[in-house]
C-alpha cells in the first residue's frame, strides 16, 4: 500500500481549509502533485506545501492508498472529507469537520477533535483515540439525515448533539458524553459507556441507544418495558429497556408501532 | 403650534409600532414630544436630539486619543480593512433598514467576508430549529383578531416588547376577540416570576433549563400518553390541564424570547415549540412566533435570505455562501481567532457578546457604526456616526412576524452627516476601485 506522510511546517494563522487531503485526491499523484493541492485559509488560496512537507506518493487508487499526517492539524479543517476508501491515519489533534461525509475507508485520530466530525456519514470507520466535540455524526444544518452508515468509535468523551437526526450506523463513545444524544434519531445505534447528562432520546422515532452509567434527567416521553440480558460491542450486561419518545410520531410495521429503544445498564 | 408627523414607525424593538405621533418644533427641526410610544421608544427619539452627538468620523491614535477624520477618509480606511484582510467579520445589521443591509451583502460579497448579526447572540437557534423543522406561524394582526390562548415562553414583554400586549397580543379587541383581554387565556412559562408572568391567568413556574422536558412532556400529554408524575418541577396533573387548554382553544398563539433560545438546549427548545405547534395543528389552529429584539434583526435575515440562502452566519469567504452556526458564527469566529478584521454596523457586541469575543474585537483592525457612542465604538480603531434609521432617515425594516414595514423619516440629520447606506455606498465604491487595482 502506497503512503504519504504529511508533516505540518507551521500553524495557520486563521484557519486551514485542506479538504483536499483525503486517500482520494492523493491518490495517482506524487508528493510535488500533493504538495500543489490548493487549500484555503480565508478568502486566499494556499498549497499543501505551504504548511505540509510531503513525502512518498499516492498509489493508483484511494484503496491502496494511505496518508498520515505527523503532528498537529488542531487548525485545519476537513481533514478526509468525502473519502470513499484507503486510510488516514492523524497522529495528533485535528480541527472540525474530521471524516465529514465519508463513504468508506479508515479515518483514525490520535488525538482529539473538534465538532462536526462525521457528518452525515454513509459509511467507513472513523476512530478517535481522545475526545470528540459537539454533533458528531449529526446532520449538517438543515439537512434531515445525520449519519446513515459506517462506524464511529471515540475512546473519550464527546460533546453535545451526537447523532442528530442519525439514520443508521453506529457509534460508540467510549466516555461521557454531553446533552441531546439521538434527537430526532430515526435509526442507528449509539452506545455511551460512560455517563450522560439529560435529552437522550428527545424526538427520537427509531434507533437504539445504550448508555452503560447514569442519565442525570431522563425525557419524560420514555416509558418502561422490560429488563434484558444482552451483549453489547463485547460487553456483557443486564440493561433495562425503555421505548420512546412518546411525544414524537411513530411508523407502524406489520400493525405495530415502532418506537425508539433506549437501553440503561444497571 | 407645534407639528405633528402621524404614522411613525418605531425603530426600537421587533413589535416595530406603526402607530407613534412626533411633535416638532415649528421650524420642523426638532423633536419635542413623542406620542403613544413606550419609555424605551420614545427614548430612542428623544436621544437622536443629544445636543453633544457625535457628527463626524473619528480614528484612534497611537494615544488613545481620537482624531476627527472625513467621511472620505473613513471610508477609505474602512474599505482598506476589508481588502487587506484574509478574513473580515461583518457584524451586526440590525439596527439599519434593509436597503443599507442590501448595500452591506454586496460590500461583503466583494470582500470575501463573514457576514453574522445579531441573531447569533438572540435568535439565531430559532432561524436554526425553522430550517430544521419548518414553522406554522401567523402574522401579529391575526393574532390579535384570533387568539384566545397567548403562551409567553421564556419571554418578558412587559419590559422587552411593552407595548406587544396592548397592541396584538392580550388586549386588542379583535374580529373574534370582542372582549380584549377577556377572550384570552394568557399562560406564562418562565422561572422567574416576572411583571408578564405576573399578569397571566397561569404561570407555569418550571426549573431553569428544563423547557426542552416540559415542552416533551406537553406533547406526550397532548397525545394522551403517561407521563412521569413530576416533570421540570411541574406535577403531570397540571401539564395534562396545560395540553387540554391548549387544545380547547380556537387559535393558540405561542410567543418565545431568549429564556429558551439561549439556555440550555437553545435551538432544540425551539424545535420541540415548533413540534407543539404543529402537534396542537391537529386539534385547533395554532402558530409560533418569536420575540425578536432589535427593530430590524427580523430584516437582515430576510434580505441575506434572499440574496444568499441563509438568515445569519454567513461565510463568503470562498466565493460562495456558506452557512453553519457553531463554525460561522461570529463568536465563534472571534474566540478561535478565525478572522483578521472586524466590522460593525448597526449592533454593540461591546455590550453583548463574551468578554473573550470583546477583548479580541480591542486586537484587531476594526471599524464601528454606529450613531452612539458604544462599549464597541471604544474599542474600535475607527468611529463613523451616521443617521439614526427611522428617525433622520426611513427605509424598510421587518417586524418579528416578518411583516415588512417602511419607516419614516422625521426630521433632518445634522448638517453634513451621512446615512448607513450613503457611507456603505463609498465603502463599496472605494473596494471595487482597490480590487480593480489589485
Ligand atoms: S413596543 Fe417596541 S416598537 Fe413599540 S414603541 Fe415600544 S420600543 Fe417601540
Amino acid at each position: 500500500m502506497a503512503k504519504v506522510i504529511l508533516t505540518p511546517t507551521q500553524t495557520p494563522t486563521l484557519f486551514l481549509e485542506a479538504e483536499n487531503i483525503t486517500p482520494d485526491v492523493f491518490a495517482g499523484k506524487n508528493a510535488a502533485e500533493i504538495a500543489a493541492l490548493h487549500g484555503f485559509v480565508g478568502k486566499t488560496t494556499v498549497t499543501l506545501g505551504d504548511y505540509f512537507t510531503v513525502e512518498g506518493a499516492g498509489g493508483q487508487t484511494a484503496a491502496d492508498t494511505t496518508v498520515v499526517i505527523n503532528g498537529d492539524v488542531s487548525r485545519v479543517k476537513y481533514i478526509g472529507m468525502k473519502m470513499s476508501a484507503g486510510e488516514l491515519i492523524v497522529n495528533g489533534n485535528a480541527d472540525m469537520y474530521v471524516g465529514g461525509w465519508m463513504t468508506g475507508g479508515r479515518l483514525t485520530v490520535n488525538g482529539d477533535i473538534e465538532a462536526f466530525a462525521g457528518l452525515g456519514m454513509t459509511g467507513g470507520e472513523l476512530i478517535v483515540n481522545g475526545n470528540a466535540g459537539n454533533y458528531l455524526g449529526a446532520a449538517y444544518r438543515g439537512d434531515w439525515r445525520g449519519m446513515q452508515g459506517g462506524e464511529i468509535r471515540v475512546s473519550g468523551n464527546a460533546g453535545s448533539d451526537v447523532g442528530t437526526f442519525m439514520r443508521g450506523g453506529t457509534i460508540v463513545v467510549g466516555g461521557n458524553i454531553d446533552v441531546h444524544v439521538g434527537t430526532h434519531m430515526e435509526g442507528g445505534t449509539i452506545i455511551v459507556k460512560g455517563d450522560a447528562k439529560s435529552r437522550v432520546g428527545g424526538q427520537m422515532v427509531k434507533g437504539t441507544i445504550y448508555v452503560y452509567g447514569d442519565i442525570d434527567v431522563m425525557m419524560p416521553g420514555f416509558q418502561y418495558r422490560n429488563d434484558a440480558d444482552l451483549e453489547v460491542d463485547g460487553d456483557n450486561g443486564r440493561f433495562a429497556l425503555y421505548e420512546g419518545d412518546m411525544g414524537e410520531r411513530h411508523p407502524k410495521r406489520k400493525g405495530e408501532v415502532i418506537y425508539g429503544q433506549l437501553y440503561m445498564k444497571y | 403650534m407645534a407639528k405633528i408627523v402621524t404614522d411613525v414607525v418605531c425603530p426600537f424593538c421587533g413589535t416595530l409600532c406603526d402607530d407613534l405621533e412626533v411633535a416638532l418644533s415649528d421650524d420642523g427641526e426638532e423633536i419635542l414630544e413623542v406620542y403613544n410610544a413606550c419609555a424605551i421608544g420614545a427614548a430612542k427619539f428623544l436621544h437622536s436630539q443629544a445636543k453633544d452627538r457625535l457628527t463626524r468620523p473619528r480614528m484612534k491614535q497611537e494615544d488613545g486619543s481620537w482624531k476627527e477624520v472625513t467621511y472620505d477618509e473613513a471610508a477609505d480606511y474602512t474599505a482598506n480593512l476589508l481588502v487587506d484582510a484574509k478574513k473580515p467579520l461583518m457584524y451586526g445589521w440590525s439596527s439599519t433598514n434593509c436597503t443599507a443591509q442590501s448595500t452591506g451583502s454586496e460590500i461583503g460579497e466583494e470582500v470575501g467576508a463573514c457576514m453574522d448579526n445579531t441573531a447569533t447572540v438572540c435568535h439565531g437557534s430559532t432561524l436554526i430549529a425553522v430550517q430544521d423543522v419548518g414553522v406554522p406561524s401567523a402574522t401579529l394582526g391575526e393574532i390579535a383578531n384570533r387568539a384566545d390562548r397567548v403562551v409567553f415562553w421564556g419571554c418578558n414583554p412587559a419590559h422587552a416588547h411593552p407595548r406587544h400586549m396592548s397592541r396584538y397580543s392580550i388586549y386588542p379587541r379583535g374580529f373574534f376577540t370582542g372582549k380584549g383581554s377577556k377572550s384570552r387565556k394568557m399562560i406564562v412559562v418562565d422561572p422567574r416570576n416576572t411583571d408578564t408572568a405576573k399578569m397571566a391567568d397561569v404561570h407555569v413556574q418550571l426549573e431553569q433549563g428544563r423547557d426542552y422536558e416540559l415542552l416533551s412532556a406537553i406533547r406526550v400529554a397532548i397525545r394522551g400518553e403517561k407521563l412521569p408524575d413530576v416533570v421540570a418541577g411541574i406535577p403531570k396533573e397540571q401539564i395534562y390541564e396545560i395540553a387540554d387548554t391548549l387544545k380547547s382553544g380556537r387559535f393558540t398563539a405561542i410567543f418565545f424570547g431568549m429564556g429558551v433560545t439561549h439556555s440550555l438546549g437553545k435551538n432544540h427548545n425551539i424545535d420541540i415549540a415548533i413540534m407543539v405547534t404543529r402537534d396542537l395543528n391537529d386539534y385547533t389552529k395554532a402558530a409560533i412566533v418569536a420575540m425578536r429584539g432589535h427593530y430590524n434583526v427580523t430584516g437582515s435575515g430576510q434580505v441575506w435570505g434572499w440574496e444568499f440562502g441563509f438568515p445569519f452566519c454567513l461565510d463568503l469567504t470562498r466565493g460562495f455562501a456558506r452557512y453553519n452556526p457553531g463554525d460561522s458564527s461570529s463568536n465563534d469566529l472571534l474566540i478561535r481567532d478565525e478572522v483578521d478584521a472586524v466590522f460593525v454596523l448597526g449592533s454593540d457586541p461591546g455590550a453583548h457578546f463574551p468578554v473573550g469575543s470583546v477583548k479580541k474585537i480591542a486586537k484587531l483592525p476594526s471599524v464601528c457604526i454606529d450613531p452612539h457612542i458604544t462599549p464597541t465604538s471604544a474599542v474600535s480603531k475607527l468611529h463613523v456616526p451616521v443617521a439614526f434609521v427611522g428617525v433622520e432617515v426611513g427605509g424598510c425594516a421587518y417586524r418579528m412576524d416578518n411583516v415588512p414595514i417602511e419607516t419614516r423619516k422625521v426630521v433632518e440629520p445634522p448638517e453634513g452627516m451621512l446615512t448607513d447606506d450613503e457611507f456603505l455606498q463609498l465603502v463599496l465604491t472605494r473596494v471595487r476601485e482597490l480590487k480593480g487595482a489589485a
